[in-house]
């Protein structure tokens, strides 16, 4: 089993230009479903031998999508979000890094108040292996199976995967929920999918410094999650006051730091390793 | 992107918040001309971009145009050193000069992301001229806090209410209303990610004003801002961090002699870490981005290596669909280029794995290849001692 995506998942690509064609293809090669896409100004255009459409509610209408993936550059990301939510899309993974925090302010108003679940943005998006992937990760790294993997990075995710599929480890759906400020889909989120989904056994959850979701998932673990969790904090030796990378990834008058972090995943039972190359056996010796 | 306080007011100023009567002065002449013009007794500001200047000594009281003129030559071109800039202090190139202004009360305003609500706040506090994170930690109860609607800004009941909860006297509230929202105003349409006026001050006449301002923006929406762009002040910042951000690197000098490339911001920062735990500590955090071309690798390493304490190198790409062998390439070209002389240790995943690794044992240049973080950051620690 998996959360949010499968083979049978119906998806058209947002922001159907070069870049977004190149992932698209690999996507389809993995076995996802994608069943056109929208560029404004390009509709009856074929881009991937797939249709275009100008706005994205002729191509709910031709095409009867549940999904979207959205590769719009970021002045227009937050329109093209509300666009999808408003065409009645279920699911809407943002791929686009760099988005006025101001756009997701105003979009996350809207969003709130829909049915539409989103992704992102900043995210390298989901995969639930052996079945279909909706983002830019490599599919091969991952191995259908029963873990489920939630985390704020990219690369790192990748990396947590690689440890994971190496020792023989699969996964139900991993989530890269993104690095930005506002993100449609948090932690807390993401993990309660995966407690409520049979197909999953053990989560993984894989933060960094910085405001306060990852305290937030720890309280729900505590709470009302009884399968085994793992958990890592990137950015145990970040100097305060600086921003890594990530919007999101700063350390400010105290608080957001990775030992705060850890100190509430252990409390809430969750096991924590303490390098990022022992993610995947401290999930093995958890689990096995 | 962070601005003077004196390029902060100049915005407040075109939004309707009082701020005090006051130019930018650059020498010692134009701080007297400016003191002149605003009758003789001036407040001297030093313009840095770091909070903590009254007890640095960046912060003066003129009587006289004359000694704005004699405290403006003694601060000009000094190394001020306060809690938030390092012990290596920052120099001043720029001085704000002010009218004084006869104190009553010292209130805190600032606005800023809440993240886990998903809206901008506007927080107010009668424990202003002190530091807010300070009262945040000791009597948060004395910080008013209301969750604005996109769009709608701060409204005006909610203003009205953290005045008179701020203890500001009735006929005074109108204005000080009238400021807040002001400051919501110019937050939303700046495009800002904190806008913090501290203090606040109530005049002894019954007036509202902003004695000091910081504004800082979301560089994600610059674009939107080209007047705000112009008020860069690259002087404040690293030059390394300066010249990384025309590639679009994101680069931080930390203090250690373990230079890192890395793709991606959290395998950055956990690479930092794994540095750390093998002994070492990382020069910097360099995120060359998630898709790493030869271009950017070859930028990334020009500025790691111009940084003098860099003893080893650990680049730590996780590639993906990126292919291994083209990134060895575009490093065996980038170190042949710039003539890298520090040992390098490479981590690289990705397709095509083991033709990368043969493009870099064959290029005779001095790679140690690694299987894996841990490997890696424990060859790169012992090659920096």
């Amino acid at each position: 089993m998996s959360v949010l995506i499968d083979e049978t998942t119906r998806v058209i690509v947002q922001g159907f230009g070069k870049q977004g064609a190149f992932h698209a293809e690999q996507c389809i090669q993995y076995g996802t479903k994608i069943v056109g896409g929208v560029t404004p100004g390009k509709g009856g255009a074929t881009q991937a031998g797939l249709p275009v459409f100008d706005t994205v509610a002729q191509a709910v209408r031709e095409l009867e999508p549940t999904a979207s993936i959205v590769f719009v550059p970021p002045a227009g990301a937050a329109d093209a979000i509300l666009e999808a939510a408003d065409a009645g899309l279920a699911l809407v993974v943002c791929i686009t890094e760099g988005i006025p925090v101001r756009d997701m302010v105003n979009a996350w108003r809207f969003l709130r108040n829909s049915k539409t679940r989103l992704i992102g943005p900043n995210c390298p998006g989901i995969i639930s292996p052996g079945r279909a992937k909706l983002g830019i990760m490599p599919g091969y790294i991952h191995k259908r199976g029963e873990v489920g993997l939630v985390s704020r990075s990219g690369t790192l995710t990748y990396e947590a995967v690689g440890q994971l599929s190496a020792l023989g480890i699969g996964q139900s759906t991993c989530i890269g929920i993104g690095g930005d400020p506002i993100i449609g889909t948090d932690f807390v989120d993401a993990i309660k999918l995966f407690h409520e989904d049979p197909g999953t056994q053990a989560i993984v959850m894989i933060g960094e410094i910085g405001g306060s979701a990852e305290e937030q998932a720890a309280a729900y673990i505590k709470e009302h999650v009884k399968k085994p969790v793992v958990g890592f904090v990137a950015g145990q030796t970040a100097p305060p006051g600086r921003r890594m990378g990530h919007a999101g990834a700063i350390i400010s008058g105290g608080s957001g730091t990775a030992a705060e972090k850890v100190r509430a995943m252990e409390k809430a039972g969750i096991k924590v390793a303490k390098s990022p190359a022992d993610i995947g056996a401290t999930v093995r010796a958890l689990i096995y | 992107m962070k601005i003077h306080e004196y390029q902060a007011k100049e915005i407040l100023r075109r939004y309707q918040v009082p701020v005090p009567r006051g130019e930018a002065a650059f020498t010692a002449e134009e701080a007297f001309q400016v003191a002149q013009r605003l009758g003789g007794s001036v407040v001297v500001k030093a313009q840095i971009h770091a909070g903590g200047r009254g007890k640095g000594g960046g912060v003066k009281i003129a009587p006289s145009a004359e000694e704005a003129r004699e405290i403006a030559s003694r601060m000009l071109g000094m190394k001020l050193v306060t809690h938030q800039t390092g012990p290596e202090g920052r120099i001043v190139e720029r001085l704000l000069i002010e009218e004084t202004l006869p104190i009553d009360r010292e209130l805190y305003l600032g606005v800023v992301l809440d993240r886990a609500l998903g809206k901008n706040v506007f927080m107010a506090s009668k424990a202003g001229g002190v530091e807010i994170e300070e009262v945040a930690r000791q009597t948060p109860e004395l910080i008013l806090k209301q969750a604005m609607d996109p769009g709608a800004g701060l409204l005006g009941f909610e203003a009205r209410r953290m005045a008179f909860g701020m203890g500001i006297p009735a006929p005074v509230v109108p204005a000080a209303a009238a400021a807040m929202m002001a400051l919501s105003t110019a937050y939303e349409q700046t495009d800002a990610s904190l806008a913090e006026i501290n203090p606040f001050i109530l005049t002894k006449d019954g007036k509202v004003c902003a004695l000091d301002a910081k504004m800082n923006f979301d560089d994600n929406a610059l674009y939107r801002h080209p007047e705000i762009v112009e008020l860069r002040d690259l002087k404040e910042e690293d030059p390394l961090e300066v010249e990384a951000g025309k590639y679009s690197l994101n680069y931080i000098k930390l203090d250690g002699s373990v230079g890192c490339m890395v793709n991606g911001a959290g395998l950055a920062m956990a690479t930092m870490d794994i540095i750390k735990f093998a002994g070492g500590s990382p020069a910097n955090f360099l995120d060359v981005g998630g898709g790493a071309s030869a271009e950017q690798v070859k930028n990334a390493f020009r500025i790691l290596i111009s940084d003098p304490h860099v003893k080893a190198v650990l680049v730590n790409v996780f590639g993906g669909i990126l292919r291994v062998d083209s990134l060895a390439t575009g490093i065996v070209d980038a170190a042949r280029a710039l003539d890298v002389k520090v040992p390098i240790v490479l981590r690289l995943e990705g397709t095509n794995v083991e033709k990368g690794r043969q493009i870099l044992a064959e290029s005779g240049l001095n790679f140690t290849v690694a299987n894996g973080m841990r490997e890696a950051a424990e060859k790169v620690v012992k090659l920096a001692q």
